[in-house]
């Protein structure tokens, strides 16, 4: 409106436009975390020093400082860990009255609520995913779901109509670095509500979220051995895994080991659960509300950095509106603010590890090489710690390793359709089977999608979207076994005739 | 007066067919010679079972139901032959109520199994089962009520069977195949293989085609067969041979759970 | 039920296909997008932009039967120097006003840079008929007024005769050209979904809006985040589509410095730093500036403020 404005400058020179808005650093403090030099594993109700008396470092990936030493626990470690987990299955978890089950487990619920500042940050500073994320998805969803889980306990017999449901006995479960403590909450909750005991081995590079959770257990008064953490790499996992008194193995991670547990359990007659990998489809229509689905997008493949196995990481557009799609894409692509986990402020977070990050970058590097067309929006990164820039790949062939290789980084690639029947087509080309996205204004359009769709989650006009009331889990090689609302106890429960 | 009788050439159960042996092999069985199948039978069996699939499952739950129990009168009609072949009436009896009961169930497993699931945000979110795929099928003894067992709640979820008969006692397995012939049962959707386990079973559990393996039975090397199953990711079901129930069907049933935004 | 309008003369072409799929919002996810916007941390020296900022876009208001000229004039003086005490805060962009209070506004706003603007077309409701709304909207500018902030007719708007609408902005337009320019409210609260937010808000650029407005303030549910989110994302697809540029006002509701750095927030993340400033973003506030100026002082003095040391005019 400049054209009617008088020439009588009466604002002070000091006040005249800045040439930008940097947001100035608003960092989550870290005080209200303190994390121990060292820890050992947690059995039986307490701390103790790893027979192995092997111990590694753990990280803050986005400075590579070292946060603790973590017992790499052994074979005999593992062995203690299921025998405390056995005895306490027997002598006090499984007689328990049911409904005093359920009140620890809201205890749980509710001291993860009130501490969530403290395992947010922890979360944070340990496995490199942004403050926001961890404050506003992680947490409360793992407060959510023990407080789920602990409302079925005494319910048992209505989740199973005919039948007297009874716990399995010690459940072995291995969880990723990607969510550690919700994983944690995924897998704990239902096991302990439906009468089992528990060995939990957290991801190698995240275990500091399930050491705190320890003193959850503590402060619940858990009775001891009911939980049982012990830290390690994947020799811990197997250790686990070959243990001849674990009942049950629950496991969320990559395919490649998944069918490596599953043949070492062939002939046991362990049960089993596995959440693996996926490379889900994404289907925008061109009747979609864009800027929704831009968004939608953006949460799909850059949310915790893109490592979410059911990240939305190959983008289906309709051809008519490839165009329009890609410019609102690479246009938001620019504000996503990629740095410090600490940040309130910040989108993308650091990558997991060195090992993570040398993944993505030869999974992008062969989609390069392949011919695909890259495009990363301008980002300064911090000059520590391990960062991947949100990428996304256009002119990509179904055929290249990056459309059909879980990347688990923030790397989108796009491939385009013309009509439903090419997209569903498409979309199910692929051994996984874990989630796909679709797009649309209308709805008999969104049904037969989900219809056609092999995936276990379709997030229809949303995506990443979580809640312990739903079942979550795969089709295909994602896995078998679902995790959330009630089908989730069936994991955890062996009725009549068993 | 004695008639010299016209016996059966006992033979695979594949595609709504009866084709030999691509072998050309036979295995002598309750006297008869009994159709050997081969590695290569597994493989037709399993893409015809996959070609029947998408059709199989998109049938209304109505009409499986219906076709199952079309299933149970054809059995009812041959009665007398299955009896002969099995441990009896009280085995055939038993079969063609278990059908039934079975065929009962397709129009009621998703109220039963599936859910409506109270997110706390603005979303709709439900949960259905559907099919896993193709399913193979290791009939256990006895051998009419073993395979019916394990075959019904496979069937009725709107998956697909390549089933390996009882290799001892195969011939009831073909007069039963003759029932599902007659069923409406749609080509394809079940295929009933004879022959010798250790050739049969290791096929169908390598088979990458496979979703589901039920080993219940298996009499072999079980931890073979599952490590075989592992390579991609089958989901493998070790049930009693007699059981009854909506959860052997929902053993081999995959859960589906969509969201949708609820707005203005 | 109305009929489907035949496309009104002079409906900008680029728009024209896009006409069937004019109303395409998910509000479950354009909400959560707004909410996750709004819990943005701003803090220390890009607080004090934002709040400066603030001040610099605020259209300050007095829209009350009760309005005097000695209410608004006391208005217009504290719009020119918000802080007497504080040379460092500038003024507003504009003090906004009923027709026949315009003249005591321009009074004191003269040789300042700080604009004058009159609602007008029959405000709020925007009931009357077209020459009314004319001879009023020509009344305002013939007293002076720099900016006119005109009503759609929600009622034509929702019964289907887009073309009634569209005709009345660009009569309004014709009118204002040149000499004023045109804010056009859409009074969102009253239009029932973000789906008609969006089509009112593309009928009202192509009938020649200057900047889109959201609410008139005199409804309980006015300016809401996912609401300008909505307004913004047209702006956007506008302009990248014709490279025409239009302004968006939040009006209404916004009383905290807290909000305001919200909308801020939202203006810079989805059009990007070129939309903040006073020629395409205002805040529509009365109350506003106040909050503004302790949090200002707050940010400067590090002490939490009492209201009694700011003036209340």
């Amino acid at each position: 409106m400049t054209k009617t404005k008088r020439e009588v400058a009466r604002r002070p020179a000091s006040a005249a436009i800045p040439s930008g808005w940097e947001y100035a650093p608003a960092p989550e403090s870290r005080d209200i975390v303190r994390v121990n030099e060292s820890y050992g594993l947690y059995i039986g109700g307490g701390f103790v020093e790893p027979l192995s008396n092997e111990r590694y470092t753990t990280i803050d990936p986005a400075r590579e400082e070292p946060l603790s030493e973590i017992a790499q626990a052994g074979k005999a470690d593992v062995d203690r860990a299921v025998k405390s987990a056995r005895e306490a299955y027997a002598e006090r978890w499984s007689n328990l009255r049911p409904s005093e089950r359920a009140k620890y487990l809201f205890r749980i619920a509710r001291l993860l609520q009130e501490r969530s500042r403290e395992f947010a940050v922890l979360e944070s500073l340990n496995g490199g995913k942004p403050i926001r994320e961890s404050r506003d998805v992680d947490l409360p969803l793992a407060a959510a779901h023990f407080f789920y889980y602990a409302g079925w306990a005494d319910k048992l017999e209505y989740a199973f109509p005919n039948r007297t449901p009874r716990p399995i006995g010690v459940a072995g479960q291995i969880i990723p670095w990607n969510f550690p403590l919700l994983m944690l909450a995924w897998k704990i909750a239902p096991a302990l509500a439906a009468g089992n005991t528990v060995v939990l081995k957290p991801a190698e590079t995240t275990p500091l979220s399930a050491l705190l959770f320890c003193d959850v257990v503590r402060q619940a008064e858990l009775p001891p051995g009911v939980v049982n953490i012990v830290t390690g790499d994947g020799r811990t996992g197997a250790e686990l895994v070959s243990h001849p008194d674990v009942d049950k193995i629950a496991f969320t991670g990559s395919t490649e080991v998944g069918k490596a547990i599953a043949r070492t359990l062939a002939g046991t007659g362990k049960r089993l659960t596995l959440e693996l990998g996926g490379k889900a489809a994404n289907i925008i229509f061109d009747d979609a509300a864009l800027d929704q689905a831009v968004e939608g997008i953006v949460n799909g493949i850059y949310f915790n950095q893109g490592h979410v196995c059911c990240a939305g990481s190959r983008l289906f557009v309709q051809e008519s509106i490839y165009e329009t799609v890609m410019a609102k894409l690479k246009r938001r692509m620019r504000t996503l603010r990629v740095g410090d986990p600490l940040d309130k402020n910040t989108d993308v977070g650091a990558i997991n590890s060195k090992q993570q990050l040398d993944k993505i970058g030869a999974l992008v590097q062969s989609g390069i090489d392949e011919g695909a067309e890259i495009y990363q929006p301008p980002c300064k990164l911090p000059e520590r710690g391990y960062w991947f820039v949100p990428t996304v790949f256009t002119n990509v062939a179904q055929s290249y390793r990056i459309a059909q290789e879980e990347i688990f980084g923030p790397v989108l690639s796009v491939l385009t359709f013309r009509t439903p029947d090419e997209a569903i087509e498409k979309a199910n080309n692929t051994p996984y089977g874990l989630s796909a996205g679709v797009w649309t204004e209308k709805g008999s359009r969104i049904l037969a999608m989900a219809q056609g769709l092999r995936a276990g989650v379709v997030w229809a006009n949303t995506y990443n979207r979580f809640d312990p009331a739903s079942p979550f889990g795969g089709y295909k090689e994602s896995g078998f076994g679902r995790e959330g609302g009630r089908h989730g106890l069936e994991p955890y429960v062996q009725l009549d005739g068993e | 007066m004695s008639r010299l009788v016209v016996r059966k050439t006992y033979k695979l159960f594949i595609g709504g067919a009866f084709p030999r042996s691509e072998s050309g092999r036979t295995y002598d069985a309750e006297g008869a010679n009994v159709a050997r199948g081969s590695r290569k039978d597994v493989r037709d069996a399993v893409r015809i079972a996959r070609q029947a699939g998408p059709g199989w499952a998109a049938m209304t739950a109505y009409n499986r139901g219906q076709v199952l129990y079309r299933v149970a009168e054809m059995m009812e009609a041959r009665k007398d032959e299955l009896a002969a072949l099995s441990g009896g009436a009280d085995e055939v009896d038993r079969a063609i109520d278990r059908v039934v009961w079975y065929a009962g169930w397709a129009d009621k497993l998703a109220q039963v199994v599936g859910s409506a699931n109270p997110v706390a945000g603005p979303y709709f979110n439900f949960t259905v089962p559907e099919p896993t795929g193709v399913t193979g099928i290791l009939a256990p003894e006895p051998p009419l009520l073993g395979l019916v067992s394990r075959l019904a709640p496979v069937i009725v979820g709107g998956n697909t069977a390549v089933v390996a008969a009882s290799e001892a006692h195969p011939l009831v397995a073909i007069e039963f195949s003759e029932c599902l012939a007659t069923a409406d049962v749609p080509p394809g959707v079940i295929n009933i293989l004879t022959g010798l386990r250790r050739e049969l079973a290791p096929a169908i559990a390598a088979h990458m085609d496979v979703s589901a393996l039920d080993l219940t039975g298996a009499d072999g090397d079980v931890a073979e067969l599952e490590r075989l199953g592992a390579e991609n990711v089958k989901r493998i079901v070790r049930g009693r041979p007699d059981a009854q129930s909506p959860y052997e069907i929902a053993s081999f049933l995959e859960l589906k759970t969509v969201w949708h935004p609820i707005g203005m | 039920m109305a009929t489907a309008p035949v496309l009104p003369g002079g409906f900008e072409l680029p728009l024209e296909p896009r006409l069937p799929r004019l109303g395409s919002i998910d509000a479950v996810a354009l909400e959560a997008r707004a909410a996750a916007l709004a819990t943005r941390s701003i803090k220390r020296e890009s607080k004090l932009f934002a709040l400066d900022l603030a001040i610099r876009v605020m259209d300050l208001t007095t829209l009350e039967g009760a309005d005097t000229p000695g209410k608004v004039s006391a208005l217009a003086s504290k719009g020119i120097h918000p802080d007497p005490s504080d040379p460092h805060i500038p003024s507003v962009a504009a003090i906004c006003v009923y027709p026949n209070l315009v003249p005591y506004a321009l009074e004191r706003t003269r040789g300042t840079d700080v604009n004058v603007a009159a609602v007008a077309t029959a405000f709020p409701s925007g009931q009357s008929s077209l020459d009314v709304k004319l001879a009023e909207v020509r009344e305002v500018l013939d007293a002076g007024a720099q900016e006119v902030d005109m009503v759609i007719d929600r009622g034509a708007f929702l019964s289907g005769r887009y073309a009634q609408v569209y005709d009345e902005i660009v009569r309004v337009k014709e009118a204002c050209a040149g000499r004023a320019h045109l804010k056009v409210i859409l009074e969102t609260g009253e239009l029932g979904t973000y789906d008609n937010i969006r089509r009112a808000s593309l009928l009202a650029i192509a009938g020649g809006a200057d900047f889109i407005k959201t609410s008139t303030g005199k409804l309980p549910s006015s300016a809401t985040l996912p609401v300008t989110l909505c307004m913004l994302e047209v702006i956007r697809d506008v302009h990248e589509e014709t490279g025409r540029v239009v302004g968006l006002k939040a009006a209404g509701g916004i009383r905290q410095a807290k909000q305001a750095v919200q909308y801020l927030v939202q203006v810079h993340e989805t059009l990007g730093l070129a939309w903040l400033t006073p020629d395409r973003y205002r805040l529509g506030a009365s109350s506003l500036l106040n909050d503004v100026l302790m949090q200002i002082r707050k940010e400067r003095t590090g002490r939490y403020q009492n209201p009694d040391y700011f003036t209340v005019d």
